[in-house]
């Protein structure tokens, strides 16, 4: 098999799997600590018990980040060898930051958090919570700002056949890292929330822990709300910087073969024949795609083919258009999820108001509890669109993907660890769901399984214990 | 000193770091299946490592992307050229990752089977495997003219690397049987004691065996002779002391001359391959070095800059959380994992 294919195939089934969990860390690190501050503000218990219980959840969901996320730094020199040697001086950089300024602080103080309920005063306990939360926020832009160079290289130099870096600050400040940082960081947020207020809805619908669960999703859909509508306003931004910028994921990402027409519609649904490079059916709304694309309600957006023939002129001969169907499905997918996700918020704030949380909705509640794999599905697609949309590169302009995979690696090998890696994963999601499951059921007044497990006088290690 | 010269100083640091911190955490990984009579007991060696483990681990993931960004040819040669150890490596750290957090959640004697199992593996495998890469790195590896590795089973795999991922697998046992001693009480603190105590012996065995062969098998003392050989004479002294604080009782000296001991080792690791990264077993022409795996001036100033302004807060938050949790780890106590 192709050793590229089978990289590719790796690279997005690891990256997707470690975006499951990266987002609703750092969403559910900033719930907890903001709930963990209204304890330590208000004083009452039941804030702390709440902190405490979506805290479970975290942790599970947390331990499965930080190991899959081992892999993510690895994957770049065991697969891409050539891509590391080639731009290791200045993508380099932000993952040694990204580890020594994030995740040292993420991890010590999630271990001060975990065992140092007893043992740190409120406000130092509290202060690790909002640690983590920032370590985790801080991690996301430094590997944005990876990303970022990738998507738009800033801040370099071809020297001797390989990308150095010659201004630190502009790989830092880039663009696309303005625009990407928030709409990501923004869509995790709204990850945690829609989790909290989806468990939330599934426990207020059949009645369970009502007061507990009501203010736990108070808060959490006013966060939701806030940072879906945030996300798709830097999503806005974004668009209008790929348009700049990478002119040929737009255009694949709105199945544009030829010009767009001045004013530009936006294509809503699309029959989508890549092979001969026409769509056989639109439908259209007129304006829109001008306006996404400039904020303003004309303009042309160029298309497939004419880009295809000026990245001729300057790259030379090769195909530069990216998988069309999938760039373009893809972002259909995610602004579809993300535009559900904000009218479930304002429906959720409307029941708030009107104080009808306590008489549930029950359609609402339900919808909720399905609504959990909205920001989900929407991160993934919104990452296969940036991805799969700057094909053939792996930096836009400077270096394509068929260039970027080690030499010394076989096939055999590569698919040896796509398995394996893949069941691991599998396995590891699984059991996730599977514990995830088991602590909502329990709920937040549940005693640790540990203590029912060692009361048990006829287990075989009952004896041990007092 | 050069920018280079102090980047592979501080990568060889992050290394020395990770294998201090998180090898006694292996070494009470690995403990939990021997050691440990019962669940309970079992409980309290994964409590005492529970709020530390991840930042440990912290350290490999440094010195990884330190080698990134500094010298990445260093990690593009290294890191494709040990494809499947890597691999194996990995899967065993998401396994033991996880298992500490999972372990607890359910209680079922079967599902804690399965995770301690994870546990005792995950934390077996990586201090041996590594053992294995860096005396590999050492001895030499088949490395072309581009810099690419292209290693065979019997490269990777032989006599002398097997010797030094055992000594490895030996030291953060060692190291962590005293870890324990330093933070359990009562019987399981005696018996962890003892079973160091008793491990020195085929401890100095590996280390005797894996210096011969380190002469005979390595260009490092031809290149090193000196500094590498008063390391050996502070590796024997450490040693005896060791062996002396053990019998006195005095567990944290001793657990910090296990410590020393991993220093040494491993700084002679890096020593010996100075200023090379990697040793070319083909030519000496075609080795890594820090001048020709590097990265430019400007990235390394640049990193130099961040890492040395941030370096004092990493280190003092982290030896914050070990004065947190300074005290002894009861069975009668709340136990988190």
């Amino acid at each position: 098999m192709d050793p590229i294919m089978l990289a590719r195939l790796q690279f997005a089934v690891t990256t997707i799997f470690h975006f499951f969990f990266v987002p609703l860390s750092i969403g559910l690190a900033l719930l907890i600590a903001i709930m963990e501050t209204m304890y330590v503000v208000k004083g009452k218990e039941e804030y702390k018990r709440m902190a405490k219980f979506w805290g479970k959840l975290f942790l599970i969901n947390f331990a499965v980040g930080v190991v899959t996320g081992i892999l993510q730094e690895f994957q770049f020199g065991m697969n891409w060898s050539d891509y590391s040697r080639f731009v290791g001086d200045v993508f380099g950089a932000p993952l040694a930051v990204e580890a020594l300024f994030a995740f040292f602080m993420e991890s010590t103080f999630i271990g001060l958090w975990i065992f140092g309920w007893d043992r740190l005063s409120k406000r130092v306990h509290l202060l690790c919570i909002w640690l983590v939360a920032i370590g985790t926020t801080v991690s996301a832009f430094w590997i944005l700002a990876a990303n970022s160079f990738m998507q738009h290289p800033v801040g370099f130099e071809i020297n001797n056949g390989r990308a150095e870096m010659n201004d630190f600050f502009a790989l830092i400040t880039n663009g696309q890292l303005l625009v990407e940082f928030p709409h990501t960081v923004l869509g995790a947020f709204a990850t945690g929330a829609f989790l909290i207020t989806g468990i939330s809805a599934y426990k207020l619908l059949r009645k369970q822990d009502v007061k507990f669960f009501k203010k736990s999703f108070q808060i959490a859909v006013i966060i939701g709300l806030i940072s879906s509508f945030g996300t798709a306003l830097f999503g806005h931004q974004q668009a209008q910087y790929l348009v700049k910028t990478q002119p040929m994921k737009m255009a694949a990402s709105e199945a544009l073969w030829g010009k767009s027409g001045d004013p530009a519609p936006w294509t809503v649904y699309a029959h989508i024949d890549s092979d001969s490079g026409k769509n056989n059916f639109e439908i259209q709304i007129p304006y829109l795609l001008s306006f996404l694309s400039y904020s303003s309600f004309d303009g042309e957006v160029k298309g497939i083919n004419e880009l295809q023939a000026e990245y001729e002129q300057t790259y030379g001969p090769g195909n530069y258009i990216p998988p069309v169907r999938t760039t373009f499905w893809s972002f259909r997918i995610m602004v579809a999820a993300g535009s559900l996700m904000i009218v479930l918020g304002l429906w959720g704030i409307y029941l708030m108001k009107r104080k009808k949380l306590e008489s549930p909705n029950k359609w609402y509640y339900r919808l909720m509890l399905w609504s959990i794999s909205l920001p989900f599905i929407a991160n993934t697609a919104g990452w296969v669109m940036t991805e799969f949309g700057r094909q053939p590169w792996t930096v836009f302009g400077l270096m394509q993907t068929k260039d970027s995979i080690s030499p010394s690696v076989t096939s055999g090998q590569i698919l040896f660890s796509v398995i394996s890696f893949t069941t691991i994963y599998a396995a590891l999601g699984a059991v996730m769901v599977y514990l995830f499951v088991k602590v909502i059921k329990k709920g937040p007044f549940a005693e640790d399984s540990h203590d029912e497990h060692s009361a048990d006088p006829f287990g075989k290690e009952g004896y041990h214990v007092s | 000193m050069s920018l280079n010269e102090l980047w592979f100083v501080l990568v060889a640091v992050l290394f020395v770091g990770f294998f201090f911190l998180e090898g006694f955490d292996f070494g009470v990984g690995m403990s939990t299946r021997f050691l440990a009579k019962n669940d309970m007991e079992r409980r309290v060696l994964i409590n005492t490592i529970g709020p530390f483990w991840d930042a440990n681990e912290v350290w490999l993931i440094t010195a990884g992307g330190a080698m990134f960004a500094a010298f990445p040819n260093w990690y593009a040669t290294m890191f494709s050229g040990y494809y499947t150890p890597l691999v194996v490596l990995l899967l065993a750290l998401i396994a033991r990752g996880v298992a500490f957090e999972f372990r607890g959640k359910v209680g079922n004697e079967k599902w804690k089977k399965t995770w301690d199992m994870s546990i005792f593996l995950g934390s077996l495998l990586p201090p041996f495997l590594l053992g294995v890469v860096f005396s590999g790195m050492m001895k030499g590896l088949p490395i072309d003219a581009d810099m690419e590795m292209k290693a065979g089973l019997f490269d990777m795999v032989n006599l002398y690397t097997l010797v030094g991922g055992i000594t490895v697998v030996m030291l953060c046992l060692v190291h962590g049987l005293l870890y324990t001693a330093l933070r359990t009480t009562g019987s399981l603190q005696e018996r962890a004691r003892k079973l160091a105590h008793k491990l020195l012996i085929p401890q100095a065995a590996l280390f005797v065996v894996l210096g011969v062969m380190t002469y005979f098998q390595t260009d490092v003392f031809e290149v090193r002779g000196l500094l590498l050989s008063v390391i050996a004479i502070l590796g024997v002294v450490v040693f005896l002391l060791a062996g002396r604080f053990i019998s006195k009782k005095k567990d944290g000296w001793a657990f910090g001359m296990t410590g020393a001991l991993i220093a040494l080792g491993f700084s002679s690791v890096f020593i010996g391959m100075f200023p090379r990264v990697m040793v070319s077993s083909i030519s000496d022409a075609f080795s890594l070095t820090i001048d020709n795996a590097a990265s430019g001036q400007y990235s390394l100033k640049v990193m130099t800059i961040v890492s040395l302004t941030l370096l004092p807060f990493v280190l003092g938050y982290q030896i914050w959380s070990y004065f947190v949790f300074h005290k002894r780890v009861h069975e009668k106590e709340h136990l988190e994992y």
